[in-house]
């Protein structure tokens, strides 16, 4: 096995008896707090996927994790009220139901990442960087202004959505819930690194003009890698909106689009457990930091600019000592 | 609508465009000569606004407190680049991004530590505090008529300097082919330096300024951070011109939208209905403006062809 396989697997080995214990000792807090970067970690694997394997710099992912966010609190907000949602003159039942939400919130990400993707890719570089920050801030400035939906304010859901055969309130049985829908989408987007698409794809972030000298169409290639992406962002973000039983505008904003991508670059780019490692970190660090000083945010951001000077590669790219190529 | 209102509502984007533009000109000039993606540059224009602040309210001359502004951003710029920005020229953009978000928590931070949370106040200057009346009487205030005025010189100068200058022509022949200026004999070290000097100047003269008719806060270089990257974007990266045309563009733009959209939709629609659509189109309208233009031209309005 490779030394990177091990360091991810003793990650997240490590991660596990932190929780354990946490259950163990009764400290819901704790667990709480994991599940928070096992969410994040989840919308840092779809990131990673685009920006890692495929060489898109999106700046934009928060408006794929707060479409997700809205997705969960529209459907939740129409179950809890026993209103209809009217699509034109055709009426749909609102859902509690955590899998018909999760499965809305990956297809309206999905609708969202088809035309922002089509458009974007037709920039590169810092210029696709800032067309998909521009998208998703014209969504955070639609939130904002709706005012069906909470608007600026956003709005609860009061109960945990549910899920067959389990207490979601529970916070161990929904940490359970959210790290195996972490692990189905790590090894999902390993295969699919790992298999022919996911080649061609990393290929093309090498050297386009050689991909497409090859007969493979890289627009393609890369709009189909931006859309899973942005679904899996989609997924944590209707997590994340069960997480806090709370949605608002402040989802979608360009911080959240930040906030993702330095949790991708802190653990590694385009490594399996990058988005993980950097989540993980990063949260500790803001709890830890927090309850030592009230400038926590100074050392915070001297160790980020340390790790970033002098270990190059992220967490796992230091860890696992050798480079990416490219 | 009046007339008065439109003269003001054109002068108040006028005002907020030149204002971006200084803002963004630092951004771009760093961007197209040294490649750097500067997340810290909103930083520098919060400790221009804070540094006028500090100054200002201890001796009680506006200008000595401008002056401040100048020097503190282009200090903390100096120190900044030999520190950490030097170290970034040669990395991918992601790591740049990283550290510089990082400079971002320092400097808030080492702000709030300094300053406290609550927001200082800065005082327009006493000869600017009226208004002034143009033949027709139409008034508009006084400060930030100076602004616009101001603006404008900065951009002149700046014209000046990389079109006439030894130091323009070493900043464009950087921004064109670094080696062989480097092969030519110029140390390329001080010149970066003194670019990212010049741009951290600039953003916190803009600092300053528009602390003045604004609140000095932490945070409140982030906002414009954005919109300066939407000018230098929809500009063309490393384009002076394109970041004026750009900026003038946006401040219009968005200020024109406030007033003119809830109008433009309250001729159809119903009054709060028109205010709330009007509003939220308008809020958008920049990346609207900024997508329409990288979709049709993907390297800005003055980039280079690719």
């Amino acid at each position: 096995m490779r030394r990177e396989t091990w360091i991810s697997f003793a990650f997240i080995v490590a991660g596990l008896l932190l929780v354990l214990v946490a259950w163990l000792g009764d400290e819901p807090f704790t667990i709480t707090l994991a599940t928070k970067v096992v969410i994040l970690s989840l919308a840092g694997v779809g990131l990673n996927l685009a920006l890692g394997h495929g060489g898109l710099v999106s700046l934009g992912h928060a408006a794929f994790f707060g479409l997700g966010g809205y997705a969960m609190g529209i459907l939740a907000s129409h179950a809890q009220n026993y209103e209809p949602l009217m699509i034109g003159s055709w009426a749909m039942e609102g859902t509690k139901s955590m899998p018909l939400i999760w499965l809305a919130a990956m297809l309206v990400a999905v609708l969202f990442a088809l035309p922002i993707g089509v458009l974007s890719l037709r920039t590169s570089g810092v210029y696709f960087i800032m067309i998909t920050l521009a998208f998703a801030q014209m969504i955070y400035y639609f939130a904002i202004s709706w005012p069906a939906y909470g608007g600026e304010d956003g709005m609860s859901i009061y109960v945990r959505n549910s899920f067959p055969g389990l207490n979601t309130l529970d916070p161990i049985q929904f940490f359970v819930l959210c790290a195996l829908i972490l692990a189905i989408c790590l090894i999902l987007v390993d295969r699919l690194v790992k298999s022919r698409f996911g080649m061609a794809l990393e290929a093309a972030r090498q050297n386009p003009q050689r991909v497409t000298s090859l007969g493979i169409d890289t627009f393609r290639l890369q709009l189909t890698a931006f859309v899973i992406s942005a679904a899996i962002t989609g997924l944590a973000g209707a997590l994340y909106a069960d997480l806090n039983r709370f949605v608002s505008p402040s989802m979608l904003s360009w911080q959240v689009s930040g906030e993702i991508m330095i949790f991708v670059i802190l653990g590694g780019v385009a490594r399996f457990a990058g988005p993980l490692a950097g989540a993980s970190v990063f949260i500790a660090l803001e709890y830890f930091l927090g309850g030592l000083t009230e400038f926590w945010q100074f050392w915070l951001g001297l160790l980020l600019l340390v790790v970033i000077l002098f270990a190059r590669g992220g967490i796992i790219g230091v860890l696992a000592g050798e480079r990416r190529h490219g | 609508m009046s007339l008065s209102l439109f003269l003001e509502q054109i002068l108040n984007g006028l005002q907020f465009g030149i204002m971006l533009f200084v803002m963004a000109a630092g951004l771009t000039l760093v961007f197209g000569v040294m490649g750097l993606i500067n997340l810290a540059h909103g930083s520098l224009y919060m400790i221009g606004a804070f540094a006028c602040a500090a100054v200002a309210g201890a001796t009680g001359s506006f200008w000595l407190g401008l002056a401040a502004s100048l020097a503190a951003a282009a200090i903390a710029g100096v120190v900044v680049e030999i520190v950490v920005i030097r170290r970034l020229y040669a990395r991918d953009h992601l790591d740049q991004v990283l550290a510089t978000f990082a400079l971002i928590l320092i400097f808030s931070e080492a702000t709030r530590y300094l300053f406290g949370s609550f927001p200082l106040y800065l005082d327009t200057p006493e000869i600017l505090s009226g208004a002034v009346t143009f033949p027709g009487g139409f008034q508009y205030p006084a400060y930030r008529l100076a602004i616009i005025f101001i603006g404008f010189i900065v951009a002149a100068g700046l014209f000046w300097l990389i079109s006439s200058t030894r130091l323009g022509i070493r900043i464009r022949a950087g921004e064109s082919d670094r080696e062989m200026i480097t092969a030519l004999g110029v140390d390329i070290g001080k010149l970066y330096t003194v670019v990212f000097a010049l741009g951290a100047a600039l953003a916190g003269f803009a600092g300053a300024l528009v602390g003045a008719i604004q609140s000095v806060q932490i945070g409140m270089g982030e906002p414009v951070l954005i919109l300066a990257f939407v000018v230098i974007v929809i500009g063309g990266i490393g384009s002076i011109p394109g970041a004026l045309v750009a900026s003038i563009l946006v401040g219009l733009t968005d200020t024109l939208g406030r007033t003119l959209l809830p109008i433009v939709f309250g001729t159809f629609m119903d009054n709060s209905a028109a205010s709330s659509t009007g509003s939220a189109l308008a809020s958008m309208l920049i990346y609207i403006l900024m997508a329409a233009i990288l979709v049709f031209r993907p390297t800005g309005l003055f980039g280079a062809r690719g």
